[in-house]
């Protein structure tokens, strides 16, 4: 019988009673909770993004990233297919590749040169039959017991995805027909680095994937999005979400803009933005997808992020580094064949996003201020009415944390909580 | 990307600054564009800059790799004033200031008013509750404009160390 995790806590977690439209802080500083989430979340029966298919083009490139905090090589074997294993040698568990990527033959553990091929398997161990017939392993060493880790990988729209539990459904029956539909709508095409950078928040994982899926916050806290008409919640858009509430679209249609007195009326932060640019050809878009959306966030469980923000395309790719750190990777694209004027483009608007964005640079530190705000209340919760209690679509309205209530609905159901 | 590939590749050609009096303009130049940050005057930066200068804040893989894409890019002055005028009323951050830190810079002239520098530097960031911390080290690779009397930056890249950023970056570096 499944054992809850809330049982396997020494001090058991008990979920308000209000269901979704509540979240104890707890979960955002609790140590145990967070080794938790290791075992039921990243190992279990969920999809985690690795890389982009682009990063390990040729047969024997390797790169290295994490799914949780654990270690995890991707490479790409002679055969041309993807790998993923942990990266933690079979002997004593040290990283096997120290660099962040690379191309090789072999993968060898420097320690005591255990070396492994491409695809995990254990092909040499030094002094396995000892030196002048002294020491070596035991007669019933068996290399094919001692391997790395291995990973199940698939590989959808140029992204690579691991999972550890074979429970996990195909990539597409996990995000679901709409959810992949979009996907492909945007990054359905061959793309190219067009450059990255990462930054550290300090504050639990979860904090940033709440905050990807705040649409009532995007065009309150960030006056540049709300005063440019690039995103507001008077612009037609709305919330879709996959069918268990884990992943979401948010999307807006730039041309639809009518004015809501709301704004100016409530004199909310964002309202107050004189608009006028010094030089606003850097917001300056070119057509490229036919379906009147200009800006597009879309969430996979439990840490990706595609945006489409006019032209700028980013996949975020957001790490745990201990219980109130999280490494944000930023990983800029553009079509592989974009002319030189569309690069060009596309690298001006990049200014609105990253961590010196003029849109997203408060998420810097908006998560922080909740890390900070809510630690040491052990029995207090947050509140998450907003566009009602429950999980379901908002076409029309981005005025709900109804995608928020989604999250904590399949974290509750993986984490038995 | 020109001037910066001209920076690289033309170095060894290019002459070293011989009138000290220049020299001496250019490193003051230099440095009291570090200490207008550090003292609050953000408000003036884009007054270092030509109208038509490009100033970004990228990283060493970026650059080596030459993706376009950093972390700041402005490819006009005028993009200068508007990242001033996020910063004073759009952008929400906790107060903090900066401290610059600049290495000797190692000047070249291309031609006569045309000059190349790298400077190397790191700064500090003092939060408000007194938190201190090194957010940046790195190279600025610069080519400026001066007629004798006024320098003025045509292309300053940041190019930091590490891909990975504390929190944010509000200030221009």
């Amino acid at each position: 019988m499944a054992v809850s995790a809330a049982e396997e806590l020494s001090d058991p977690l008990i979920w308000p009673e209000e269901g979704v439209a509540r979240v104890p802080y707890r979960v955002f500083f609790d140590e145990d909770i967070y080794a938790l989430e290791h075992e039921k979340i990243f190992r279990g029966p969920i999809w985690n993004f690795l890389c982009l298919e682009i990063d390990i083009p040729n047969h024997g490139d390797y790169k290295t990233t994490f799914i949780g905090e654990i270690p995890v090589i991707v490479t790409r074997d002679e055969d041309g297919a993807v790998y993923a294993m942990v990266n933690r040698c079979a002997h004593k568990g040290a990283l096997v590749c120290l660099k962040e990527h690379g191309n090789d033959k072999m993968l060898t553990c420097i320690y005591h040169s255990w070396t492994y091929d491409m695809q995990g398997k254990l092909r040499g161990v030094a002094f396995r039959n000892g030196s002048r017939g002294k020491g070596g392993m035991p007669e019933d060493f068996n290399p094919e017991q001692h391997r790395l880790e291995p990973i199940r990988v698939e590989i959808f729209c140029g992204m690579v995805f691991g999972t550890f539990s074979e429970k996990t459904p195909p990539f597409e029956t996990y995000l679901g027909p709409r959810m992949s539909g979009f996907v492909k709508r945007s990054m359905g095409r061959p793309v190219k680095h067009l450059g990255m950078h990462s930054q550290i928040m300090h504050h639990n994982w979860k904090l940033y994937a709440e905050n990807l899926r705040d649409s009532y916050h995007a065009t309150l806290l960030h006056t540049f999005y709300t005063t440019f008409k690039i995103n507001r919640l008077d612009m037609d858009g709305g919330i879709l979400m996959s069918d268990d509430g884990m992943h979401h679209i948010s999307y807006a249609k730039r041309d639809t803009l009518k004015e809501d007195g709301e704004y100016a009326a409530s004199g909310v932060h964002s309202a107050q933005y004189d608009s006028h640019l010094n030089a606003p050809e850097f917001m300056d878009m070119f057509p490229e997808i036919d379906d009147g959306i200009t800006h597009a966030i879309q969430t996979i469980f439990p840490t990706l992020c595609v945006q489409l923000t006019l032209n700028s395309l980013a996949v975020r790719f957001f790490v745990p580094r201990g219980v109130d750190k999280t490494e944000l990777f930023w990983f800029y694209l553009g079509g592989e064949d974009d002319t030189e004027e569309e690069t060009q483009m596309r690298t001006m608007q990049s200014n609105l996003t990253g961590s010196a964005g003029f849109v997203s640079l408060e998420d810097g530190c908006i998560n922080e201020f909740v890390q900070r705000g809510t630690t040491g209340s052990l029995d207090k919760e947050s509140f998450l009415e907003m566009g009602g209690r429950d999980v379901a679509n908002s076409e029309g309205s981005r005025a709900t944390e109804t995608a928020i209530r989604g999250f904590w609905k399949g974290y509750r159901e993986l984490m038995g909580v | 990307m020109s001037a910066v590939e001209s920076t690289e590749t033309t170095k060894d050609v290019m002459s070293e600054v011989a009138d000290p009096s220049l020299r001496v303009l250019i490193e003051n130049f230099l440095v009291d564009y570090a200490h207008m940050i550090d003292d609050g005057r953000v408000e003036e930066w884009p007054n270092y800059f030509t109208p038509d200068a490009f100033y970004q804040i990228t990283n060493r893989d970026n650059y080596e790799a030459g993706h376009p894409i950093g972390i700041m890019q402005c490819k006009t002055q005028g993009m200068m004033k508007d990242r001033v005028k996020a910063i004073f009323e759009a952008n929400v951050f906790e107060p903090h200031v900066y401290c610059h830190l600049l290495g000797r810079s190692r000047l070249r002239e291309e031609k006569p008013g045309r000059y190349h520098a790298r400077t190397n530097f790191q700064v500090v960031r003092t939060m408000q509750n007194g938190g201190q911390d090194i957010i940046a080290t790195g190279k600025y690779i610069d080519v400026i404009a001066c007629d004798g009397s006024a320098p003025k930056l045509q292309d300053r890249r940041v190019v930091l160390d590490s891909r990975r950023i504390d929190i944010l970056i509000v200030y221009p570096l």
